[in-house]
């Protein structure tokens, strides 16, 4: 709870200093606020409290998401600085990633529909303007269309669901609803079947799992380098950590009427974006793809709904939202010299840079799935849950698809070490930070795995 | 609060409610100008609005009011968060035709 006033603190802040002139002081306040709303979220761990009539509940679930796209987001605002070079924008862009943040919050702590709504819609709104900040690129333009146009229309889904649910139950509380469920005193079950199926179309939207999928690779790829590395991480876990709440928490008792389609759409959302990712020639492409993937195999997480899935999703996380900033840092860096996203552009990387090189290369191999990267295990765990729920097939595929992925992300290391391209890499302290704490924390999680999932 | 269910049943408000979410839905999908998609969308969120209340009202319960009242709030700043970037749009442009929109690798 204090996480959220902090951070909306910060939001507010960001915003005056604009008017006030005191921007040079913005990025050091954001730092300790964001330090400070990581030792609120530390210190609420096992208190378990609901907020504001029991609209907002946080326990160690949401406190532990919190606390990762904090992380994620401190790593953020450090490599952000060079993006913004203008000034008259620059702490709107802050203030904008900030609110962003804690709608991602709200989303991982609500206990209610209204607050569910309103946490994606806080996180969108902000989204839809910072896809769209290179104003004069019509890339970013049609970025920002697209992603505005798919998100209020997923937004469209999940409202028409979350009224038939309450036309069926009485209630937007999801204690509430959970109970009813479980009793089956109904109203009508079929606004009810229809609702839970609208809502998970919805939040499948948001989390890009195939076949909703299709806005994702245009607007990631069409948005600012920076926005996009902050979509694919803190955006993506805020999705996939509201989607979790929403179903495990609320219609557990209603497994027959989503728990197939839900398999069905994370095997799909799985084959289609490892499959379509092996045919991009642009990396920034590939990995929006490459996150699509990624969403089906946490998708998994919550089909197998069995006491080892928070867990092993928030691991997954962890190791995604990790390597993931440190691929789009690189990413930033190699782009930034060479002019464009290509992979042609990363050819000669491993001769002249070799520190470079290695960082792509654990975050490759994290992205992956090969020891002894933290992918690996978040994976293992992710399987092993869905082993202990049965579900053989969905494994299978899962595999086959991480074999198809080992593919692309090699293709990105093997053209590192070809010739040309004899262009130096602008190579900045920050950048070298930001890859150094990921990488390491990529290791160490492979490694040690044990400092997580303990956790949950 | 039962007696206007006595006239018009609940299913009514229901099916009419579904109908303008898929006449929302259908525009979303079909029309080319970006304005007109926006209105569909509003559509959309308006029926949720109609069935919304129409429980509301049935269930003799304000919290289904309030919803409205939030999610009319968050419409507005949507749509205008929406215009701004049509506007964007159209500067570089100079039209409102999604099919305009293809720049990006499909």
């Amino acid at each position: 709870m204090n996480t959220l006033l902090v951070l909306a603190g910060i939001g507010v802040f960001g915003l005056f200093s604009e008017i006030f002139r005191f921007k040079k002081a913005l990025l050091p306040v954001v730092f300790l606020g964001l330090a400070a709303a990581l030792v609120t979220t530390v210190c609420d761990w096992n208190t378990n409290v609901s907020y504001f009539n029991n609209m907002m509940k946080v326990d160690n679930f949401s406190l532990a998401f919190s606390a990762v796209m904090i992380c994620i987001t401190m790593l953020w605002f450090i490599i952000s600085p060079g993006f913004f070079t203008d000034e008259t924008s620059k702490s709107d862009h802050f203030t904008l990633i900030l609110f962003a943040l804690t709608g991602g919050v709200l989303m991982s702590s609500f206990n209610n529909m209204v607050m569910l709504f309103l946490g994606i819609e806080i996180l969108s709104i902000s989204m839809y303007i910072l896809a769209g900040s290179n104003k004069k690129s019509l890339a970013s333009n049609e970025a920002a269309f697209k992603y505005f146009l798919m998100g209020s229309f997923a937004t469209g889904f999940l409202l028409f669901g979350i009224a038939l649910i309450y036309g069926a139950t009485g209630s937007f509380d999801i204690d509430v609803i959970a109970t009813r469920l479980s009793e089956g005193n109904l109203n009508s079950s079929v606004m009810l079947f229809a609702g839970i199926l609208l809502t998970m179309i919805a939040m499948a939207f948001k989390v890009s799992a195939a076949p909703f999928h299709f806005w994702a690779p245009d607007v990631y790829q069409g948005a600012p380098t920076v926005i996009t590395a902050f979509m694919s991480t803190v955006v993506k876990t805020a999705a996939v950590a509201a989607f979790f709440r929403l179903f495990i928490h609320t219609f557990t008792s209603m497994t027959e009427v989503w728990h197939t389609a839900l398999m069905i759409i994370s095997a799909a959302t799985i084959l289609v974006g490892n499959i379509t990712a092996v045919y991009q020639t642009n990396v920034k492409r590939m990995l929006a793809y490459s996150s699509i993937a990624h969403a089906g195999y946490m998708l998994m997480a919550i089909v197998s709904m069995n006491s080892a899935a928070p867990s092993a999703l928030l691991f997954y996380v962890i190791a995604y939202s990790v390597s993931s900033i440190a691929s789009f840092t690189i990413l930033l860096m190699v782009s930034n010299s060479t002019g464009n996203d290509s992979i042609e552009s990363f050819y000669g990387l491993g001769k002249k840079n070799p520190f470079l090189a290695i960082m792509t290369l654990i975050s490759m191999l994290s992205l992956a799935g090969i020891p002894p990267t933290a992918g690996f295990f978040a994976k293992y765990y992710i399987f092993i849950a869905a082993m202990e729920n049965h579900m053989m097939p969905l494994v299978l595929i899962a595999v086959l698809g991480s074999l198809i992925g080992v593919y692309y992300y090699f293709r990105v290391i093997i053209a590192m070490f070809r010739d040309g391209n004899e262009k130096e890499i602008d190579f900045s302290g920050r950048y070298k930070l930001v890859m150094i704490i990921a990488g390491i924390l990529a290791l160490a999680l492979g490694v040690a795995p044990g400092i997580v999932t303990g956790l949950l | 609060m039962g007696s206007i269910f006595q006239t018009i049943p609940l299913n009514n408000y229901v099916i009419l409610s579904t109908l303008l979410f898929c006449i929302g839905v259908l525009g979303v999908l079909f029309r080319r100008n970006a304005i007109i998609i926006f209105m569909c969308v509003e559509l959309m969120l308006n029926a949720v609005n109609l069935l919304l209340v129409a429980f509301s009202t049935y269930f003799g319960d304000a919290a289904g009011q309030v919803f409205v009242f939030f999610i009319m709030a968050v419409a507005a700043a949507e749509v205008a968060v929406g215009l701004a970037i049509l506007t964007m749009i159209f500067r570089n442009t100079g039209s409102v035709d999604i099919n305009f929109l293809n720049k990006l690798k499909h």
